[in-house]
């Protein structure tokens, strides 16, 4: 259990995937214009990333390893999560739209996130069993929902303020995104 | 220049279309694995190689794969380059294969060689795809390389492991951790968006230059996703 608590933590904050480890950058810096975006699309990631780090855990375990074929990872997971994906997109359209509704649009973006596929090769690297598998994708990705609604308050504030015209857009959230990485690096300590 | 000749290809691939400084796509590799000059190189070289491979096969099988399923396809076909290329680095680089770590497999899903793969490689012939390839290849290497420098000359006052700066100088050692690569892609696009306002204020066409990785990942990734439907 502890040891549990230690890797969602250190999953979550320490390293946390966009600030440190640099993955997902493409909907941290697209999709974190307002707090309510944000929220759906770390939503959309908690539910893909944890449902992913379990299927593909579940192949890798009972599948690639008994078999001896484990440098077939990067293939088969990829497949994997692009049809979990398509699947789970399906899936809710019709039986519970409400969340669709919530979620839909941000489930296609997500096939090509690469934090899908990192964290699906974090685990088979660190040889995670299926439980701290599941545990460790909930946690990289609540770590990535939480930076992308910090990010995405700040620049709600940021568009009332006056920036020089050439570090309008995207130069400035990256500015944003650096002191929030250099913040995060506080957490180092924790573990 | 003619054009799809390979030199025109390689000139459009490290100058005209580069990856990095002009379209910026591929900005997870970019910001991940430019902490030195060596990684830069390594990263740029290793992804070369397998664009330029893709490239090639997919140009070969472009009237084969239905059009139904070509993005499922093209991935299969990146993602067994990807696995051959991490085993010959596993062999032969160790050290660099140590060094870049989870971002190998990672190659798979980098935008710039399934946007290739997407634009030119499935529409064009097999010697231009591949020239293609290479000079898209050069021009990431040459992007994160330089990107590396800068990185490494700042924060620790080497380049490629030598000492440049005298030993008087202070390393901002930042600029070899996570915050310093968001602060110089940060430089990198204010410049680029100077340069765009100048061009724009001379009458220049200026919608070749993409915005940003701001809106590009986003669109392709959506495009992806509705291909597959």
């Amino acid at each position: 259990m502890k040891d549990l608590l230690m890797i969602a933590i250190g999953s979550a904050l320490v390293n946390n995937v966009v600030l440190s480890q640099f993955l997902g950058i493409c909907p941290f810096l697209g999709v974190s214009k307002k707090v309510e975006t944000a929220a759906g699309m770390g939503g959309a990631v908690i539910f893909v990333i944890t449902l992913a780090s379990l299927v593909t855990s579940t192949i890798d375990t009972f599948i690639l390893i008994p078999l001896g074929v484990t440098y077939l990872q990067t293939i088969v997971f990829i497949l994997v999560i692009a049809c979990l994906v398509q699947f789970v997109e399906m899936f809710l359209k019709k039986s519970m739209p409400s969340l669709y509704q919530a979620l839909g649009v941000y489930l296609p973006l997500i096939t090509t996130n690469c934090a899908v596929l990192g964290v699906a090769l974090t685990n088979a690297q660190n040889s995670y069993n299926i439980l701290t598998s599941v545990v460790n994708g909930f946690a990289v990705a609540l770590g990535f929902t939480i930076s992308i609604i910090l990010l995405a308050g700040i620049r709600e504030k940021i568009e009332y303020n006056d920036i020089a015209p050439s570090l309008k857009g995207s130069p400035i959230v990256l500015i944003t995104a650096g002191l929030m990485a250099i913040a995060f690096c506080g957490f180092s300590g924790i573990i | 220049m003619k054009p799809n000749t390979p030199v025109e290809r390689l000139y459009n691939g490290i100058i005209k279309e580069n990856p990095t400084f002009v379209l910026m796509l591929g900005m997870c590799p970019t910001l991940a694995v430019t902490t030195s000059a060596m990684n830069g190189l390594g990263m740029g070289l290793t992804t070369m190689v397998i664009l330029a491979m893709s490239n090639l096969i997919i140009s070969m099988l472009r009237k084969i794969i239905p059009d139904g399923v070509r993005v499922p396809a093209f991935i299969v076909i990146v993602a067994t380059f990807v696995t051959l290329v991490e085993f010959l680095l596993k062999a032969y680089i160790p050290s660099l294969n140590a060094s870049l770590g989870i971002y190998i497999p990672l190659i798979v899903v980098n935008c710039i060689i399934l946007g290739r793969a997407e634009a030119y490689a499935s529409k064009n012939g097999m010697i231009a795809s591949l020239f293609d390839g290479i000079g898209m290849g050069l021009g990431f290497t040459v992007g994160l390389t330089s990107i590396g420098i800068v990185r490494e000359l700042i924060g620790a006052g080497e380049i490629f492991g030598a000492q440049i700066l005298p030993a008087s100088y202070e390393p901002v050692s930042i600029f070899v951790m996570a915050p310093g690569a968001f602060f110089v892609l940060a430089t990198l696009t204010a410049i680029q968006n100077k340069v765009k306002i100048n061009m724009a204020k001379k009458g220049k066409d200026v919608s070749k230059i993409q915005s940003g990785c701001n809106s590009d990942c986003a669109s392709c990734a959506a495009k992806c996703g509705s291909a597959k439907e």
